[in-house]
């Protein structure tokens, strides 16, 4: 993942992990022993091929030429005018193929699960976004693939669980917990940990045991790589914010990765207050002030009760239904590079009706969050300014929660 | 000497084996624990191991999940824990026990006020599935300067360096995991086990339980002829689960009498 503008790592100022991915004292690997040499194989393997040319070509051709990237970044005119303040900037993540940022990571883990000679992926899914980039790209390089899906949400998202089927991947409805996304998590572990000669397990977000927040990370940061060439192009400078939003993590850090050290730059991340930070059913740690502790193999910022049990999050949007938060997140916002918000699912909402009629887009109800606190910022910045929303998803996928909503039967 | 290195000590003497029976603290009530505790111990039991529920047990199969999803529902938290431990120690002043469980409950009470309480209360071990010893030097080193020991998992997967490494960080006894999976996954390979299990003695002196795959008295009976001790989880929770108020006593008892006498070779 080369950086035009930063040719190499070492010329950077920031640089984390360390070896054992830790992000100060987030991150690291917590894990059961049976996992431990999986882990360190992959590690092993992924630092071999992570600055490899003919691994970095091959996954810049797939990005090309399967995902229809670069994706565009497109100025917003009207809902600027609306909303009234700064210019508002859309990094149209909901043009790739499937249909939002998830795949850039699956091709890239799917190119190392082949590399390792490993053929059967699994993969855990909330929305079932990731879940659909996996099975896309499974079909793609014709590995066997298994998607754990909590029982909560294979009902919640109907239509990609059929989609996932249709691309020949197998869905297991999870039953145990609270049947989300943790869930399915914690089964996709199991299943990894007993087929561990033929499986690879593809994260889809900036979370679980080191490498995998890294790994993640680095897959995802041709969202900020494109972005900070195409600013330039387009208004000849970098913009004075940059909006994400943020459930495990993943499309914020990939666009925030390439600008940590890049001043001047404001770095926003979006959590999901759901029905309102003050009502306690929201799934915002890092606003929250939730206790730091240890859940799928990092340590971060997690929502939990007095005895360290993980409590039920609230979102109307699944992808930012989760309790915990990725390790370089709770880093981030405690060196105060990146600051961390929170908008209710009424706010969100309301941001994506106005997308939608202003300029043609319909995001998914993870974007709208990002979008909303964009809407918010920029009433209160000059009309000069720029935000840059990373529109990391489109909406299809939320028709239905939304004609609910609504009170309509599709 | 600590409860744990007397206990294997002594059963050396006599040429025997230890069996450490599992049950999840709070399942199926938390009223049944301690008395749950003292049965194990009458019916057989060297050392037993107390499992902290927790809500995201991710080395653990169904049947032990469902164990913690049964104790959450009456509130067991490590506090509640640790009182049926104090209140077990009243009464027992000899098994050890150690207790099993993930490190967010431990780092949720902070480290150093677990480790007084679990000394305060009687605590001998603890086996904290996912801190591997890289991430809980302070934590071990802490254990042990209050008397208890610090237990590790080893697994198939763990390489020479590997078990290396931990074997100079665990105390009390080390757990080998039969099986490449989670707790009461498939059956195990009695044979590959015994290799890896000599492989493991040849680097230390600290007795080697097994345990993740042992279903039933004839898997204990052939473990027990190479292991110092034969670790009995999923099994256990079955039986409590498939139990009632009225025979769990009963039918606990009955499935350790059977182990014990395969163990002992009866």
């Amino acid at each position: 993942m080369q950086d035009p503008n930063n040719q190499t790592n070492d010329k950077k100022v920031y640089n984390m992990p360390d070896e054992r991915g830790h992000f100060g004292q987030f991150g690291g690997i917590f894990v059961a022993e049976t996992l431990v040499e999986a882990l360190e194989e992959l590690r092993v393997m992924y630092e071999k091929y992570r600055h490899d040319p003919v691994f970095l070509a091959e996954f810049a051709y797939d990005l090309k030429h399967f995902v229809g990237r670069p994706s565009p970044i497109y100025h917003a005119e009207r809902w600027s005018r609306k909303v009234g303040g700064a210019q508002i900037y859309l990094k149209r993540e909901d043009l790739n193929h499937t249909g939002a940022h998830k795949v850039n990571n699956t091709i890239g883990q799917a190119l190392l699960a082949k590399r390792m000679g490993k053929p059967r992926v699994i993969a855990e899914t909330g929305a079932g976004q990731h879940g659909v980039a996996t099975a896309t790209i499974a079909a793609r390089l014709g590995l066997e693939c298994v998607v754990y899906m909590g029982s909560e949400d294979v009902k919640r998202q109907a239509p990609n669980v059929f989609r996932m089927k249709l691309l020949g991947a197998t869905v297991v409805p999870v039953e145990s917990g609270s049947k989300t996304l943790k869930d399915a998590l914690n089964e996709a572990m199991r299943d990894w940990v007993t087929n561990i000669e033929n499986t690879f397990y593809i994260i889809g977000t900036v979370a679980g045991p080191h490498p995998y927040p890294m790994m993640v990370r680095d897959f995802q940061s041709v969202i900020g790589i494109e972005a900070k060439v195409q600013m330039v192009e387009m208004v000849g400078r970098q913009p004075d914010a940059i909006v994400a939003c943020v459930g495990g993590g993943s499309n914020a850090m990939g666009i925030f990765y390439p600008y940590i050290d890049v001043p001047n730059v404001r770095l926003i991340g979006v959590e999901a207050a759901g029905h309102g930070m003050e009502t306690g059913m929201h799934a915002a740690p890092l606003t929250a002030n939730s206790p730091i502790g240890v859940l799928h193999g990092n340590r971060t910022y997690l929502m939990q009760d007095a005895d360290g049990n993980i409590i039920e999050t609230h979102s109307i949007s699944a992808g930012l239904d989760y309790p915990g938060v990725g390790p370089e997140h709770a880093w981030l916002k405690d060196i105060k590079r990146a600051e961390y918000v929170a908008i209710t699912d009424d706010e969100a909402m309301t941001a994506f009706h106005s997308l939608c009629r202003t300029e043609g887009i319909i995001p998914a109800l993870e974007s709208s969050h990002a979008l909303a606190y964009a809407e918010k910022m920029a009433k209160t910045m000059r009309n000069d300014e720029i935000i840059l929303v990373n529109l990391s998803g489109r909406g299809d996928k939320d028709i239905n929660t939304v004609a609910k909503l609504a009170n309509i039967t599709l | 000497m600590s409860r744990i290195q007397t206990v294997f000590s002594s059963l050396k003497a006599n040429n025997r084996k230890a069996l450490i029976p599992y049950i999840t603290a709070g399942d199926p009530h938390p009223k049944h624990t301690v008395n749950l505790l003292h049965t194990l111990v009458a019916s057989g039991a060297d050392i037993i191991e107390l499992g902290i529920p927790f809500s995201d047990p991710m080395a653990d199969g169904p049947v032990i999940q469902r164990a913690s999803e049964r104790a959450l529902k009456h509130k067991v938290g490590l506090s509640k824990v640790l009182e049926m431990v104090s209140e077990f120690r009243q009464k027992d002043i000899k098994t050890p026990i150690v207790l099993m469980g993930y490190a967010n409950p431990i780092e949720a009470m902070g480290r150093q006020k677990f480790t007084q309480a679990a000394k305060a209360a009687g605590v001998d071990g603890v086996l904290t599935v996912d801190y591997p010893p890289e991430e809980c030097k302070d934590f071990i080193a802490d254990l042990q300067a209050n008397g208890m020991d610090s237990i590790f998992l080893l697994s198939p997967t763990s390489d020479a360096a590997r078990v290396n490494l931990i074997v100079n960080q665990a105390s009390g006894f080390l757990y080998y995991v039969s099986l490449k999976g989670v707790t009461g996954a498939a059956n195990m390979d009695v044979q590959e086990v015994k290799t890896r299990v000599a492989e493991i003695r040849s680097k230390t002196n600290l007795p080697i339980g097994v345990g993740f795959g042992v279903k039933d008295a004839a898997t204990a009976k052939k473990v027990a002829t190479f292991a110092d001790a034969v670790v009995v989880g999923s099994r256990m929770v079955t039986t409590i689960e498939e139990s009632n108020e009225d025979n769990l006593i009963a039918n606990i008892s009955a499935l350790m009498h059977e182990l014990r006498a395969a163990i002992d070779g009866k």
